[in-house]
C-alpha cells in the first residue's frame, strides 16, 4: 500500500495514502474529538456524514478548517489538531449545538453516558452563548420498547446508519429540512406503526439521551413492594456476562452468583434463570428440527428466540412465515411454565405471580407485550428490565455489587446446563440444538459437545456438521443485514441449509440493545470478551447438554408429557403474523 | 398445533383507489421503463427524484400511498423516499385546489398591505395560507417578489397577475373562479 508523509502536531509519520486525518491522528495517539462519526464492528458500519464538525483541524495552506473524519491525508500535509483557531471553533460549534439542547443533564437518563456532555466538559463551554429558537417536541412513547425525545437529538444520524445500513430495517431517515428536520420514521409515524423491530442498536449508538429504552423500573419496584404479589425474576444468559461492566469491572467476566445475591437483596421472592427455559427451548426446538428433518418438513428451519428477528421477518418476509421454528423464546417459555406448572406445584394462584425478566435486549419488552404470548390466560411475562436498568435499580438500592457474596438460583426453574449459557452468543442456540440432535440421531453420547465450527465473530458463518454419516448444513447470522442475505437465498430457492440461527444484534445477545453502553470503537472487542466469558461459563458446567437437565426431565415427566407434544404446543409454541411494511 | 399464519403478500402494491387506477398504471409504466438493476442501490437511488417528478405530474401531489408505491418499486426504504420528498419544497404532499391563489410577500407588496388581502381571503374561504379549501377549489399560498413592485400589492391566481389589489376587490376577483 502506498504511504505518504505527514506532520501532525509536529509529529512526523508515514500513513497509508487513503487514510483520513482522523485515522492518521490515531496512529500518532492523538485523540481528535468526534461526535457524529461512528465506526462499528471493525468498520463494517460507518457513519461518515461530517455534519457536527467537532473534529475540525487546521491544515497548512488550506483556507478553511477541515473535518478530520472525512478529509484524506496528502503527502507533506501539515496538520494542527489543537491550535487556538481549532479550539475556538470547536467551542463555538458546541455552543451552537447546545443552543438547541435541553441542557437538563441532572434529569437525563443518559447523564454520564452522553458524548455531548463529555464534550461540553472537555471544552468547558462555561456559558449559554447563543439564545435562539428551541425545539419543542412531545416525547414519543408509542412503542413498548423505545422512547424518543427529539429535543435531545443532535441530528448526527448515527441511529439512521445503524437502522438502515447495518440492520437494513430502514425505519429512520432525515424527514423535513433545516431547523425542522427530524431523524425519524417516514411521515412522522409513531415508532409503533412502523417496521421497527426494537433491536435497540439505534439506542446504543445515540450519543445523547434522544433514544432510550422504555423503563420498567417503577412498576417493578411497585410489584416487589406489593405484599399480595409473588415476584419472580428470570435472568437471560447474556446479562451475567456484562452486568459487572456497569460496576466498573473489565469486560469478559461473568458475575452469575453475585447477580443472584443482588436480585435477592432487591427483594425478588424467587430468583430463577431464563437459562432453565433455554434448556427447555432446546428440547422443543431440536425435537421440531428432527421432526422436520425426518418427516420431510420445511427446511431450513430458522431459530425463533430473538423477538427483533421475528418481527423483522413478519414485516419483510411475509412469504416465509412457515420457515422459522414455532418455538416461543426462552423468556416466554419461562413465563408460561412459571404461571402453570410452577404455580400448580406450589399451589399459588397464577394471577398473583409477577414475572420480571432481566434481558440484554429492548425488543424483549415488545415481545412481552405481544398479546398472543399468554398461554396461561395471563401474559407470560409482565415486566422486562434491561441490563442497564437492573444496574440502575441496584445503584438506587445502594447495593455494593462488587462485594456481594455468591448466591444460588432457586430450583427447579433456576437449574441449567452449558447448552443454555451459550444462547447468549451468536451460534450458541445452533450449537445447543446440535448437542441434542446429534445424540438423538446417533443414540450415542457425544465425545465432545464443543462444536467449534459454528463459533466465531463473523456476522455470517456456515458450517457442515457430520452426524451419523450425514451432513447437516448450518448457517449463522447475527445482525439483520446478514440475516436478510440468508432469507433472500431461501426465497430464491437457493438455500441448501438445514438449520439457520439468526440473532438481530451483532455478536448475538451479548451485543444486545439493552446491554451496558460501550464506546463504539471498542464494541467489537468487548463483544468478543463477553462471548469468551460465556463459553467459559459453559465449559465450567457439570452438565452441558440441555436434554440432560434433570429438572427439565422432571418437568416433562410431571407435566408436559412428550417434547413437541400436545401440551408443549399449547404452552411453548406460537404462530406468526404478516405485518405491513411501511 | 400452532401453525404459521399466512397473510396475502400485499407488500409490493398498495391498494389503489378505483379512480386513481389509471394514474397508478401510468406511474408503473414509467417506473418499469426505467429498467433499474435491482442489485444496484446507487442506480435505484439515482432514479428516485425523476420518479417523484413524474409521479407529481401524474397525481399533482405525492400522497403517502404514492410514496410507498415508488419505494416498493425501487426497493428503497419508504423513510428514504419520504426524506427526499420532505426535503424539497417542490414536492407537495397535500392535494392542491383547482386554483392556486398566491399573495406576494415581497417588501413592496408587504408594506402596501398584502397582510390585509390575506386576512380577507382567509376569512372568506375559511382556509389558512398553505391550506386548501374544503370544496377543493382554492389553495392559498405566498410568493416572493414577482418583479411588479409598481403594481403592489400583487396577487396571482393560476399565474394570472392582479395589481394594486385592495381587500374590497377580493370577493369580486374570487368570484371569477367560483363560477
Amino acid at each position: 500500500m502506498p504511504f505518504v508523509n505527514i506532520t501532525i502536531d509536529d509529529i512526523r509519520l508515514q500513513v497509508p495514502k487513503d487514510a483520513t486525518i482522523l485515522e492518521a491522528a490515531q496512529k500518532a495517539t492523538i485523540k481528535i474529538p468526534t461526535l457524529c462519526h461512528l465506526e462499528l464492528h471493525n468498520r463494517q458500519t460507518v457513519n461518515q456524514v461530517a455534519s457536527c464538525r467537532i473534529c475540525v483541524v487546521e491544515v497548512d495552506g488550506r483556507r478553511n478548517l477541515a473535518p478530520a473524519c472525512s478529509t484524506k491525508v496528502a503527502n507533506n500535509m501539515v496538520i494542527r489538531t489543537h491550535s487556538p483557531r481549532v479550539l475556538k471553533s470547536r467551542r463555538v460549534l458546541l455552543q451552537l449545538l447546545l443552543s438547541n439542547h435541553p441542557k437538563d443533564c441532572l434529569n437525563c437518563y443518559a447523564s454520564g453516558a452522553c458524548e455531548l456532555q463529555d464534550l461540553a466538559n472537555q471544552f468547558h463551554t462555561d456559558k449559554n452563548r447563543f439564545e435562539g429558537e428551541s425545539s419543542n417536541f412531545a416525547i414519543e412513547t408509542s412503542s413498548a420498547a423505545i422512547t424518543r425525545d427529539l429535543n435531545k437529538c443532535i441530528r448526527c444520524r448515527r441511529c439512521e446508519t445503524a437502522c438502515n445500513d447495518m440492520q437494513t430495517v430502514g425505519v429512520l431517515s432525515g424527514i423535513g429540512r433545516g431547523f425542522n428536520m427530524v431523524v425519524g420514521p417516514a411521515f412522522h409515524a409513531p415508532l409503533q406503526d412502523t417496521q421497527c423491530v426494537f433491536c435497540g442498536q439505534c439506542v446504543k449508538v445515540c450519543p445523547t439521551g434522544a433514544l432510550m429504552g422504555k423503563s420498567h423500573i417503577d412498576p417493578v419496584w411497585d410489584a416487589i413492594n406489593n405484599p399480595d404479589k409473588i415476584v419472580l425474576v428470570q435472568t437471560a444468559p447474556a446479562v451475567r456476562a456484562a452486568l459487572g461492566e456497569e460496576f466498573g469491572m473489565e469486560p469478559g467476566h461473568t458475575v452469575t452468583k453475585q447477580m443472584v445475591t443482588a436480585l435477592r437483596r432487591l427483594g425478588f421472592d424467587y430468583v430463577f434463570d431464563t437459562n432453565f427455559a433455554a434448556d427447555l427451548t432446546i428440547m422443543e426446538e431440536a425435537t421440531e428440527f428432527l421432526h422436520r428433518l425426518q418427516h420431510g418438513g420445511r427446511l431450513p428451519m430458522l431459530t425463533s428466540c430473538c423477538p427483533a428477528w421475528v418481527k423483522f421477518f413478519e414485516h419483510q418476509f411475509q412469504d416465509l412465515l412457515d420457515v422459522p421454528s414455532t418455538c416461543k423464546s426462552p423468556q416466554e417459555m419461562f413465563g408460561a411454565i412459571a404461571k402453570t406448572y410452577w404455580a400448580q406445584k406450589l399451589g399459588i394462584d397464577p394471577a398473583k405471580i409477577v414475572v420480571v425478566s432481566v434481558m440484554p435486549c429492548l425488543s424483549k419488552k415488545y415481545e412481552a407485550a405481544r398479546k398472543e404470548l399468554s398461554s396461561s390466560g395471563l401474559q407470560d411475562v409482565d415486566y422486562v428490565l434491561s441490563t442497564r436498568e437492573i444496574a440502575r435499580m441496584l445503584r438506587e438500592a445502594g447495593i455494593d455489587f462488587l462485594s456481594l457474596p455468591a448466591g444460588e438460583f432457586d430450583n427447579p426453574l433456576g437449574f441449567s446446563t452449558g447448552g443454555a449459557d451459550i444462547f447468549a452468543v451468536s451460534g450458541g442456540v445452533c450449537e445447543a440444538a446440535l448437542r441434542m440432535a446429534a445424540e438423538v440421531i446417533t443414540g450415542q453420547p457425544l465425545e465432545t459437545v464443543d462444536f467449534e465450527e459454528v463459533r466465531g465473530q463473523r456476522g455470517l458463518r456456515h458450517a457442515g456438521v457430520e452426524i451419523a454419516g450425514k451432513m447437516v448444513n448450518v448457517a449463522i447470522a447475527s445482525g439483520l443485514g446478514n440475516a436478510r442475505r440468508l432469507l433472500e437465498e431461501i426465497r430464491s430457492g437457493k438455500s441448501s441449509y438445514h438449520l439457520i440461527e439468526i440473532m438481530a444484534c451483532p455478536g448475538g445477545c451479548v451485543g444486545g440493545g439493552g446491554q451496558p453502553f460501550v464506546d463504539s470503537k471498542h464494541e467489537f472487542e468487548v463483544i468478543r470478551k463477553r462471548s469468551e466469558a460465556i463459553y467459559a461459563e459453559d465449559a465450567g458446567k457439570e452438565i452441558r447438554s440441555s436434554q440432560k437437565n434433570p429438572y427439565i426431565q422432571q418437568l416433562y415427566k410431571e407435566f408436559l408429557g412428550e417434547p413437541y407434544g400436545e401440551k408443549a404446543h399449547q404452552l411453548l409454541h406460537t404462530g406468526y403474523t404478516g405485518r405491513e411494511k411501511l | 398445533m400452532a401453525t404459521a399464519k399466512h397473510s396475502s403478500a400485499a407488500a409490493t402494491a398498495p391498494a389503489t383507489p378505483g379512480a386513481d387506477t389509471a394514474k397508478y398504471q401510468q406511474l408503473e409504466a414509467f417506473l418499469t421503463g426505467l429498467k433499474v438493476d435491482g442489485a444496484d442501490l446507487a442506480g435505484r437511488r439515482a432514479v428516485l427524484i425523476p420518479a417523484l417528478h413524474r409521479a407529481q405530474e401524474i397525481f399533482s401531489y405525492l400522497p403517502t400511498e404514492v410514496q410507498k408505491f415508488i419505494a416498493a418499486h425501487l426497493n428503497l426504504h419508504v423513510s428514504e423516499v419520504n426524506g427526499v420528498v420532505s426535503f424539497y419544497h417542490y414536492f407537495k404532499t397535500k392535494m392542491s385546489g383547482k386554483h392556486t391563489i398566491e399573495f406576494c410577500l415581497g417588501t413592496a407588496c408587504y408594506v402596501r398591505g398584502a397582510a390585509k388581502l390575506i386576512e380577507k381571503a382567509e376569512s372568506m374561504l375559511k382556509a389558512k395560507l398553505g391550506e386548501t379549501t374544503t370544496d377543493g377549489l382554492f389553495t392559498l399560498g405566498s410568493l416572493r417578489c414577482v418583479g411588479a413592485c409598481s403594481l403592489a400589492p400583487v396577487v396571482q391566481i393560476d399565474g394570472k397577475t392582479y395589481g394594486r389589489v385592495t381587500a374590497e376587490q377580493i370577493p369580486a376577483i374570487l368570484a371569477e373562479y367560483q363560477k
